[in-house]
């Protein structure tokens, strides 16, 4: 039977159908799923690693250890696991092991748009890459399979509209495969340099070798519609090329898409009097083309920018622009914002009120850059808020330190964020960290981390104590702050920046999405005693709004958090 | 046949993920190829979101490009506004009259439209408006405009209501269900 699947669940499907025992990820959007629903099959272990780095080591020592394998992350995730990946690339595999990585083409969830495949090039490793949920289960059974044969990590390359759309996915029963027996191997597994110097040609030789058998296997595929015009393309762009282009061209769809073939790419174009090379996001394809002597047009008429889409295909291959309509007046946008009785709210209105440098990090909290709070100034990428603000105020000294902080979230500070901690306390900065402690990794959909007390499966675990940590990192000022309560936290910040020593300040309260968090009725205004002051509109909540000069308070979305209150100085919000 | 193609738009949080399953459960079952994509994450955050659903013989891109929506399901009446521009030539849009004010609105930055509703019309558009929030708070809880908006659509597409009702079953926790099928009934009496 036919069931209708996310790509990455249908990822998920087929860890389990390939009889894969272990899996460590770090969430990250739009990667998330796989492991998510990889944790409902009982026969996987899977868990939450508090980085990318952690989970692609434990999948690898998994893997040494026998067994098939499994790590999954966003693009920016893959940096940090770069270091183990490039030298997975030359210890090469026991039982099978997988990497996901899921690219964000258009940004609708990231912070900067690169492409995985650069990665796959550089660690010399497989990098294939599938075009909807069944492919997302196939390739995945197929990358344990040639990864075991070819003794290299396999990287599946998402990206957000293949992890997340649904289509239809045929399920097969699970193969269960007893672990390879551990056998001691220094020579394969022990990269000093002696070694490595030895491993390196056997990985030339692999990655010459999967080239060659990308020259005729099934992932590579030709469809000769008998066209004048051909198009070679992976992953999503086949599907936008086969809706703008149907049959009139000719498609060479590389599923391996590091180490391409050449062969296959040299006959196809030459059957073909123009070839246009369809990819997102850089010219990899279209370099392996030209680097082989194969003329094509590719970035030229499609640009660095963004998603592909059949839009845009139709109109540079075929010359047909869209026919629509337009409303006829402005829409003013709609960016997103934090929720109504969110936690980060009321610290970054204090933020906001001080004025204070923000050193921002990734995570829910980063929409504390938006109006009317724009509380940031500058977002990197995981932990980076700590280590810059020590950065910052090195540069700057004891002005800056007195007018800057770091925020960044539970989950973050645990990723990579102590780390840069440990910088503040070893080499002396009286830096202020703010930890937003909302008990959950919010902007990836809720998932478990180290401080929570609980594992992916929801289970009771152990759980890091932040005050404890930081204390035991150097930092002797630890304080616990409720962000609902402004004037508190306001004052507690102001005197953290004035001390003579490093500090963190943790902002404490649930994420208010969180199902046991209890919320208390709607809040309302009385109208007879709004003056329509509009300080209320000051914390930027989605609830609020002025309508006839006077406050409204939309019931469907309040949940009580009253921080409102203490901007009304007539006492109009009620319950 | 041709490959249709549904949008569903409205702001982060108001459940249009379960509509779109609904569909695509509804579709699947009638025995069309289907691809439905959502967005999650950042986007989600309050902002505008959007889903698309696609079905026929054989369908390629999960994507929604301008012009090519046979139908716009809109939760609320901005988006109605913002996304029009997808429409299909002679499409249909069902809106929910629920106004939600984006953040520029709210701080005062920029001014919601007036009268949306009636400017599409005059633009000759077929638009299908309902209180969906009034219904679903009727059927007991403001959370299931989504499902009322889906008994709306439902009139629009030449599928049997026990279809519905069977993907109804399947999308939502048995403990919600009574509750949804009453937002799905109301729904589908005001399309």
């Amino acid at each position: 039977m036919k069931t209708l699947m996310l790509g990455n669940e249908a990822f998920a499907r087929g860890l389990y159908e390939a009889g894969c025992k272990v899996v460590s990820s770090y969430p990250g959007t739009p990667s998330t799923e796989i492991t998510e629903a990889a944790a409902k099959y009982d026969e996987i272990y899977a868990e939450w690693a508090p980085n990318e780095k952690v989970a692609m080591e434990v999948a690898l020592g998994a893997s040494i250890a026998g067994v098939r394998s499994f790590c999954g992350m966003k693009h920016v995730g893959l940096n940090v696991a770069a270091d183990p990946l490039y030298t997975a690339g030359y210890t090469g595999v026991t039982g099978g092991m997988v990497i996901a990585v899921a690219d964000d083409p258009g940004m609708h969830s990231s912070q900067n748009e690169q492409d995985s495949r650069h990665h796959a090039a550089a660690s010399k490793t497989m990098m294939i890459e599938p075009s909807d949920s069944a492919e997302c289960k196939e390739f995945t059974k197929m990358a344990f399979e040639l990864s075991e044969r070819f003794d290299v990590p396999v990287i599946v390359r998402m990206s957000t509209r293949v992890s997340h759309s649904q289509s239809a996915v045929e399920l097969c029963d699970r193969e269960e495969r007893e672990p390879i027996p551990y056998k001691k191997d220094a020579a394969k597994y022990v990269m000093m340099p002696g070694n490595a110097i030895r491993r390196h040609p056997i990985v030339e030789d692999r990655m010459a070798a999967i080239a060659e058998y990308g020259e005729d296997c099934p992932l590579n595929t030709v469809e000769d519609n008998g066209a004048e015009i051909g198009v070679i393309t992976a992953g999503i762009c086949y599907q936008y090329a086969k809706e703008a282009l149907g049959d009139k061209v000719n498609y060479l769809k590389l599923g391996i898409v590091n180490p391409m073939p050449v062969k296959i790419i040299k006959d196809f174009a030459a059957k073909c009097s123009k070839v246009y090379v369809i990819e997102e996001l850089d010219d990899v394809i279209e370099t392996h083309c030209r680097k082989n002597g194969v003329t094509v047009q590719g970035k030229e008429l499609f640009g660095w920018l963004g998603e592909i889409s059949q839009t845009k295909i139709r109109e540079k291959i075929l010359g047909i622009k869209p026919e629509y309509d337009t409303f006829g007046d402005t829409v003013p946008v709609r960016p997103p914002v934090m929720c109504a009785g969110c936690p980060h709210r009321g610290l970054f209105y204090c933020l906001s009120k001080l004025k204070v440098n923000v050193s921002g990090d990734i995570g829910c909290y980063t929409l504390g850059a938006t109006a009317p709070l724009c509380a940031m100034d500058s977002t990197i990428c995981m932990g980076a808020s700590v280590s810059a603000l020590h950065g910052f105020n090195k540069a700057l000294g004891a002005e800056a330190e007195k007018k800057s902080v770091a925020v960044i979230g539970d989950s973050t500070f645990m990723h990579s964020g102590m780390t840069g901690l440990v910088n503040i306390a070893y080499n002396a900065t009286n830096s202020t960290v703010i930890i937003l402690d909302n008990s959950i990794t919010g902007m990836t959909g809720h998932q478990q981390n180290p401080t929570t007390g609980k594992n992916l499966k929801g289970d009771p675990a152990a759980a890091v104590n932040l005050e404890e940590l930081c204390h035991a990192i150097g930092i002797k000022s630890v304080r616990v702050v409720d962000p609902y309560h402004m004037a508190e936290t306001e004052k507690v910040i102001k005197e953290e920046l004035e001390k003579e020593e490093p500090s963190v300040i943790i902002s404490r309260r649930p994420c208010a999405l969180l199902k046991y968090v209890k919320h208390k009725p709607a809040l309302r205004c009385d109208k007879d005693k709004c003056v329509g002051c509009k300080q209320c509109l000051k914390i930027g909540c989605p609830a609020i709004s002025i309508h006839d000069k006077k406050m409204v308070i939309d019931h469907t979305q309040c949940v009580g958090c009253g921080i409102c209150t203490e901007m009304c100085k007539v006492g109009a919000i009620v319950e | 046949m041709e490959t249709k193609s549904i949008m569903i738009v409205g702001v982060g949080g108001q459940g249009s993920l379960l509509a779109s399953r609904i569909i695509g459960n509804v579709l699947l079952s009638q025995g069309f190829d289907v691809k439905v994509s959502e967005v999650h994450g950042m986007s989600q955050r309050g902002g505008s979101v959007v889903t698309y659903v696609k079905y026929g013989d054989k369908v390629y891109s999960p994507v929604v490009e301008l012009g090519e929506a046979d139908i716009i399901i809109s939760f609320e009446q901005l988006e109605a506004a913002r996304y029009v521009q997808y429409l299909k030539k002679g499409g249909h849009i069902v809106v929910s009259t629920q106004q939600i004010d984006p953040m520029p609105v709210i701080t005062g930055a920029a001014v919601y439209p007036e009268d949306i509703i009636g400017k599409l019309k005059a633009q000759g558009i077929d638009v299908i408006d309902v209180d969906a929030l009034t219904l679903a708070e009727q059927a007991g809880t403001s959370k299931a405009s989504n499902v009322v908006l889906m008994g709306v659509v439902s009139t629009k597409m030449d599928f049997d209501e026990s279809v519905w009702q069977q993907a109804l079953e399947h999308c939502v926790p048995p403990k919600f269900l009574e509750l949804n099928k009453k937002a799905f009934a109301l729904g589908r009496e005001a399309g």
